[in-house]
């Protein structure tokens, strides 16, 4: 018999593993795609009359209604369209006759920089202060940490947006209050005007990492091993950080990954306030003109993403925990 | 036999216990004290405005706060704190309509697939995954745009929404639950389903929704003032915090105090219930016990 790796068998396992989530995930993403159907065809309002607007020549909209396959029965709309989809074809907007894809990708990377953003923000505040919050527990400090938590889990992101466009934009005038700079263009100028939108997106992630990594820190320090390292006399500071933070830090990494699915939704209203041509202004513009096929694809793509997202966890909290990666 | 009456015993000192808990929470108490108080400026709300929340001034228009107008007028000279009160109504209203759809429709699903199990069990948590894996602001919206945008509406989609988080939330209980003695001991004694189900098992599984619904109360007001604020909930010229920040935007530079009182007004009630809610689970957490 040959003996295979270590490195070969953890990669062996976390491919089974891959594997194994996304057959699991296909009967939800059928349910998905049937939900998904079904509640753009409950939309009041005819797409071909609203897309038609005051010109309403039968002959044209029979044509358009053939066209965009309006006549057939349902289960043959949604055949033809989960066919579609799983070629990477979600149809064309009703309205602009773009593909929805192509419409997608176009605005993807502009939620994606604005979450990203987001996401190191809420990292760079929420994991340094539920450490601190965790060293210190019951002193000002934690107080003081749990309060700005606490806040951050309770503004509502569009009302925080329009304060600090009137500080930062109007009164103090050091930011833009609304736009976006492509990245490629002027990338400072695009960091720039995306600060303050990341800024409202990332506080209630922030407030989330800032919790779970207190309570994570906690229960890790009063482990026997971290005793074990302080009676040996290492010194506070590499107790803390080389072995406490290193195991407390797992659970927050996943956490982290199935946070930026949120990102995403919570972009919706930001990106209205700061406007932001992005995915969750797509999503709104889209359900205030009754494209169909928009509001099905952003869905449906924003969904199977989450899902992703969900397996990406799972995969990184075995690849950062190596005690999983050998099951029984 | 033994065990059943020993749990009825058992059970109100318990709860006297987190009762007790809860009252030596400084953080619940203020939280409370927060929700308190706004209940009651919705409950007296035409008591106290100074002005009708309808009546609009074109003398009046966009005056800063003073004494005359407490918080100021708004585009069209409405006075904004009478509108805050009645705004408070539909703002609290939506919170507790929307988690009571999502537990009315939730919970009992969760009992059903988490005490039963098997097929039914498979079918309704399929489709409660699939429904998580949308963002419930997405949800919430694509919903309320089907129905057709107003308040009731915005509350149903809210509702409909949350259900998934409830729904999984008592199946898991259940499952914890499912096994103690008290059950099998009920079902040893011919106790039909349904009764075991509303005598030993709900009960048991109380708390951490009721917890859960405490927090989803928050999530709801912020997700009625978003919709609101999208055009999508409580329609003009009814008064919601959310439809008055929406207006609000448009006039940042010019009169920022009617963005800032509304958006106040959410903020301090969605603490209250956060508070509220993490004072709860504190206090109803089975480890302490």
């Amino acid at each position: 018999m040959v003996r295979r790796l270590p490195v070969q068998e953890s990669f062996a396992a976390v491919l089974k593993l891959i594997v194994r989530r996304i057959l699991v995930a296909l009967p939800t993403l059928i349910i998905l795609s049937v939900i998904i159907f079904g509640l753009q065809r409950l939309l009041p309002g005819d797409p071909i009359q609203t897309m038609m607007a005051e010109q309403s020549d039968p002959e044209v909209i029979e044509i358009l209604r053939e066209k965009y396959r309006l006549n057939d029965p349902l289960p043959i709309q949604y055949l033809a369209w989960v066919g579609n989809v799983l070629q990477g074809d979600f149809g064309s907007s009703l309205r602009t006759g773009l593909p929805v894809t192509e419409i997608i990708l176009q605005k993807l990377p502009i939620t994606v920089q604005l979450a990203t953003m987001a996401m190191i923000m809420a990292m760079m505040v929420g994991i340094p202060a539920g450490i601190l919050a965790a060293v210190h527990k019951n002193s000002m400090i934690d107080y003081a940490a749990n309060a700005v938590a606490l806040s951050g889990m309770s503004v509502p992101n569009f009302w925080l947006g329009i304060i600090m466009i009137m500080i930062f934009a109007v009164s103090w005038k050091v930011l833009p209050a609304s736009g976006y700079v492509p990245i490629t263009q002027d990338f400072w100028l695009s960091i720039k005007s995306m600060l303050m939108p990341a800024f409202v997106l990332s506080t209630a992630v922030a407030a989330y990492l800032m919790r779970h990594t207190r309570s994570a820190m906690l229960s890790v320090l009063s482990s026997d091993y971290i005793r074990t390292a302080r009676a040996k006399g290492l010194l506070s500071k590499t107790v803390i950080i080389r072995h406490a933070l290193r195991n407390a830090l797992m659970p927050i990494v996943t956490l982290a990954t199935l946070l930026f699915g949120d990102l995403l939704a919570g972009a919706v209203l930001t990106e209205q306030i700061f406007v932001i041509p992005g995915f969750g202004k797509l999503i709104v513009d889209a359900v205030f003109t009754r494209d169909y096929a928009v509001v099905q694809g952003v869905v449906l793509f924003t969904a199977i993403g989450f899902i992703a997202m969900n397996i990406l966890a799972d995969v990184l909290y075995i690849v950062i925990n190596p005690r999983l990666r050998h099951p029984q | 036999m033994t065990t059943v009456v020993q749990t009825e015993m058992v059970a109100p000192r318990r709860r006297f216990r987190g009762l007790r808990k809860l009252a030596r929470n400084r953080g619940a108490l203020f939280g409370a004290a927060i929700v308190l108080f706004f209940v009651m400026l919705a409950v007296f709300a035409p008591l106290i405005a100074p002005y009708d929340p309808f009546f609009s001034s074109f003398t009046n228009v966009r005056k800063p706060p003073s004494a005359e107008f407490l918080l100021g007028t708004d585009e069209i000279g409405r006075d904004i704190f009478s509108r805050l009160l009645y705004g408070a109504r539909a703002s609290l209203m939506a919170g507790v309509v929307s988690v009571a759809i999502a537990l009315g429709l939730g919970v009992p699903l969760g009992l059903i697939a988490g005490y039963f199990g098997g097929l039914i069990d498979g079918a309704i948590s399929r489709v409660v995954e699939a429904l998580l894996a949308i963002p419930s602001l997405i949800l919430a919206i694509a919903l309320a745009a089907t129905l057709g945008p107003s308040l009731m509406n915005a509350m149903l989609a809210i509702g409909i929404a949350a259900t998934p988080i409830f729904v999984r939330l008592t199946r898991g209980q259940v499952l914890a639950v499912k096994t103690e003695d008290y059950v099998e001991g009920a079902r040893a004694i011919g106790l039909p389903n349904g009764l075991t189900i509303v005598r030993y098992i709900l009960p048991n599984v109380l708390s951490p929704i009721v917890v859960q619904a405490t927090i989803t109360i928050a999530t709801a007001i912020i997700a009625e003032a978003s919709l609101s604020f999208l055009g999508l909930g409580q329609q003009p010229p009814n008064p919601s915090w959310g439809s008055m920040l929406n207006t609000a935007k448009n006039f940042m530079t010019q009169a920022p105090w009617m963005s800032i009182f509304p958006g106040g007004a959410i903020f301090l009630v969605v603490l209250g219930f956060n508070l509220l809610g993490d004072g709860l689970r504190d206090a109803l957490d089975p480890r302490d016990n």
